[in-house]
């Protein structure tokens, strides 16, 4: 009994001493970041681990803001050495980045997402516009009879907001707070459609806070509702429920074609090409970021960024688009594909 | 009843008794209900994981005849080669009527790109095929497989399939040819993890699980055995004691992710282990353990009587040869019963592992406790994330697959029990 103790002690210190003698060689890429470039990016590693002698990238689905976190904790093998985001990085996260001697950051914008309003096919279509989207779904809207006032948001169905949509109550199934979808769909949605009321619109200048208040809260009195980050959760509940509304990303409608169908916004249906051209209105671009001072330490960075920005990855036939990411016109890719070669440092203004 | 009505106290007593019957049957059918109840819930439970999960364990294989031309691989290195390209001739070959170039895209999509690696592993392992001509079942895409298991409605219309109506042309013609079959899905238990359904196993997350375990064993059961020694036949009964014992009691009931934090501050940060490793979770969920083995030690260890330390005490024995020799094997069964039913709740934890970075997209499969691995419910959370509805079949057959080993378990922790378990 006793000399079986102090073999697996042995053993044990053993291991520790093996593993901080390993974590000082790290041989794989880790990645961290964004939820919504994570099915993307897991697909490029796959791809670039099977066909190099390289290891296979370990990525990490933590969320954009979480990414930028553990991204800019500094420089070293602990360290990631991409971060994937799904909006561009802040100008806070850009200075905390230097101060924690994170200096050279080469941004990689790789393609655009669409972001769906969507409902069950056993319904019909709703035709919306962004101004609707922001007077459904905000907590403060503006006086519906009228004037420059903001009162907490009273309607309760689609069709208060527009004759046009119907009599149904509004409910939508959405990403948390803490989700970069949430972020990205508040911004180019309901801030836009906010920005039609020009007292609203006046307001940015006037007063941001009260501003980012207006067009950037959501209503929290139970017509909006959290379902957390499982898209596919999304999608069943939608099933079971034809009167409600889904927001999710472009991939997802894709793959469920059969059961749910997403609404038109502004006259734009939400296809790829639409999406691609820029027509569809709710699109927004995604990056990672990559360090340069790991890019020769690490072995496999170079390849990796060559394999990401290579037209079989991220062109237009190729296999990022099936999985659903709409990839970006042939002139940006190739303007982001040399800045990539050259290992360009990212310039904040 | 001798005394049937006279006795006033009898009297009263039978006069309750119809009431009383009527109150226990009542209880004895609210408690079977109850039981009834939770086994409905199960039996739903599994019914609902099984139906969505056995379609998982059978594959949809096309086979294509493969003409290895020798003018590939005329590199040295013989994985360069065109294998996609092989691929798609074949494809060529086997559909001469296709010619447009979008037709040609929704013919090359019939076949999973794990095809090309498949081609790959046979020239790697034979490469006297080349210049031969072979007939090979490769892997079909997920969209495929999906039709075959009946999971997309051919009457919908063209728009609303994964399948257009070109390819249904197609693979009906394969099946009339008999070159479509579905096979056991072994390579669901013999590959890592992959972002094409069709492709992706869970043994990476199995060996990923074994080696956490095997640390989480090897550290929390002498660990815990030996601190319930001390604390219950060596260590004084003051108020340190005392303290320590409330402690151990409440840190079993902490959440499991406050462990993950925990491990993430001092393993991670302090001691600089690497990121989403078994040795790391393994600790992790070591600390998790611990107080489940300990408190399990010691109510084993209380359960021996005292006549037995005092007649190995009375025989001549020193403290420490009693416990050791007496005492210990004594309480094994208990002790063994506690380890491994906290090893069953262990391999079911995925929050901890959270924040020592264990939920990440991992596709080699570990071959050490310091590779980069998941755990098995880890890979049925990121499974069940993606969008590809052929991963909800998948999803649930490792659910299937995880409680088949908790059942395992736990079937062996009432099994040792009840065979060395002594009866004072």
């Amino acid at each position: 009994m006793k000399k079986s103790i102090l073999l697996a002690s042995a053993l044990i210190a053993g291991m520790f001493a093996g593993s901080s003698a390993q974590a000082a060689g790290r041989d794989y890429i880790s990645i961290v970041g964004s939820s919504t470039v994570y099915p993307f990016s897991t697909v490029v590693a796959e791809q670039f681990g099977k066909t190099t002698n390289f290891k296979t990238p370990k990525i990490e689905s933590t969320g954009t803001g979480g990414g930028f976190k553990l991204f800019c904790s500094g420089v070293g093998v602990e360290n990631p050495d991409i971060t994937n985001a799904s909006r561009a990085i802040k100008q806070s996260e850009f200075d905390t980045c230097q101060a924690n001697g994170v200096k050279e950051i080469v941004e990689v914008k790789i393609g655009y997402d669409g972001i769906v309003l969507a409902n069950s096919k056993k319904s019909a279509i709703f035709k919306l516009s962004r101004k609707d989207i922001f007077l459904a779904l905000a907590k403060n809207v503006p006086d519906p009879k009228g004037g420059d006032k903001l009162v907490p948001n009273p309607y309760k169905t689609w069709k208060d907001v527009n004759p046009e949509l119907p009599a149904t109550k509004i409910e939508v199934l959405g990403p948390p707070p803490t989700s970069g979808t949430r972020d990205a769909f508040v911004e180019l949605a309901m801030e836009t459609g906010a920005k039609t009321f020009p007292f609203i619109h006046d307001m940015e200048k006037k007063n941001k806070d009260m501003y980012k208040a207006t067009t950037q809260m959501v209503r929290e009195d139970g017509a909006y509702i959290e379902a957390g980050e499982n898209d596919n959760l999304i999608v069943q509940k939608l099933e079971a429920n034809p009167n409600a509304l889904g927001i999710f990303g472009f991939s997802f409608l894709d793959q469920n074609a059969d059961m749910v169908q997403g609404s038109v916004v502004e006259g734009e249906e939400p296809t790829f090409e639409n999406i691609a051209d820029g027509k569809y209105p709710v699109s927004r671009p995604l990056f990672f970021y990559v360090k340069k001072a790991h890019v020769d330490v690490i072995p496999g960075i170079r390849e990796f960024l060559g394999e990401f920005t290579s037209e079989k990855a991220w062109g237009n036939e190729g296999y990022l688009a099936d999985k659903g990411m709409i990839p970006m016109p042939q002139q940006e890719r190739n303007l982001v594909a040399q800045d990539v070669k050259e290992l360009k440092p990212l310039t904040m203004k | 009843m001798d005394q049937p009505a006279t006795n006033p106290t009898i009297a009263k007593v039978n006069k309750g008794l119809k009431r009383r019957y009527r109150a226990e049957r009542r209880f004895r059918l609210t408690g079977a209900t109850a039981i009834f109840t939770a086994l409905c819930f199960l039996f739903l439970l599994f019914f609902s994981i099984v139906s969505s999960g056995y379609k998982a364990f059978q594959k949809t294989f096309i086979q294509i005849d493969v003409f290895f031309d020798p003018v590939e691989f005329t590199n040295e290195n013989l994985a360069t080669a065109n294998f996609p390209g092989l691929v798609k001739s074949s494809l060529n070959a086997m559909f001469p009527e296709v010619t447009v170039r979008s037709d040609k895209k929704d013919l090359y999509y019939l076949v999973s790109s794990g095809a090309s690696f498949q081609l790959m592993d046979l020239v790697k392992n034979n490469p006297a095929i080349i210049g031969k001509t072979q007939q090979i079942w490769v892997a079909a895409n997920d969209d495929v497989d999906m039709l075959l298991k009946g999971n997309i409605d051919r009457s919908r219309p063209e728009a609303e399939r994964r399948v257009n109506d070109k390819q249904l042309i197609w693979i009906d013609k394969l099946t009339a040819d008999g070159k479509i079959k579905k096979t056991f899905n072994t390579g669901f238990f013999k590959s890592g993890d992959s972002r094409e359904p069709e492709m992706a196993g869970i043994w990476g997350a199995t060996c990923g699980s074994f080696y956490t375990l095997l640390i989480t064993l090897s550290l929390s059961f002498p660990i815990g055995v030996a601190a319930a020694v001390y604390l219950e036949e060596f260590a004084p009964k003051n108020r340190w004691t005392d303290i320590i014992e409330v402690n151990i009691n409440n840190l079993a009931a902490v959440p499991s992710i406050v462990y993950g934090l925990l491990g993430l501050a001092v393993f991670i940060n302090f001691f600089g282990m690497p990121r989403s490793t078994p040795v790391v979770g393994g600790l992790v969920l070591t600390l998790m353990t611990l107080p489940i083995i300990i408190i399990a030690s010691r109510a084993s260890l209380k359960s021996v009587p005292p006549s037995i330390r005092e007649a190995a005490l009375g025989i001549g024995a020193s403290k420490m040869q009693t416990v050791t020799h007496h005492v210990l094997p004594l309480a094994m069964p208990g002790m063994l019963t506690g380890t491994i039913i906290g090893m069953a709740h262990a391999l079911g934890e995925t929050a901890p592992l959270l924040m020592v970075g264990m939920v990440a997209f991992i596709v080699d499969v570990p071959h050490g406790v310091t590779d980069p691995a998941t755990v098995l419910p880890v890979q049925i959370y990121l499974w069940s994330d993606s969008p590809e509805r052929a991963f909800v079949e998948k999803t649930s057959a490792a659910i299937m697959v995880l409680l088949a080993f908790l059942f395992f378990m736990n079937a062996a922790a009432v099994f040792l029990r009840k065979r060395f378990e002594i009866k004072w």
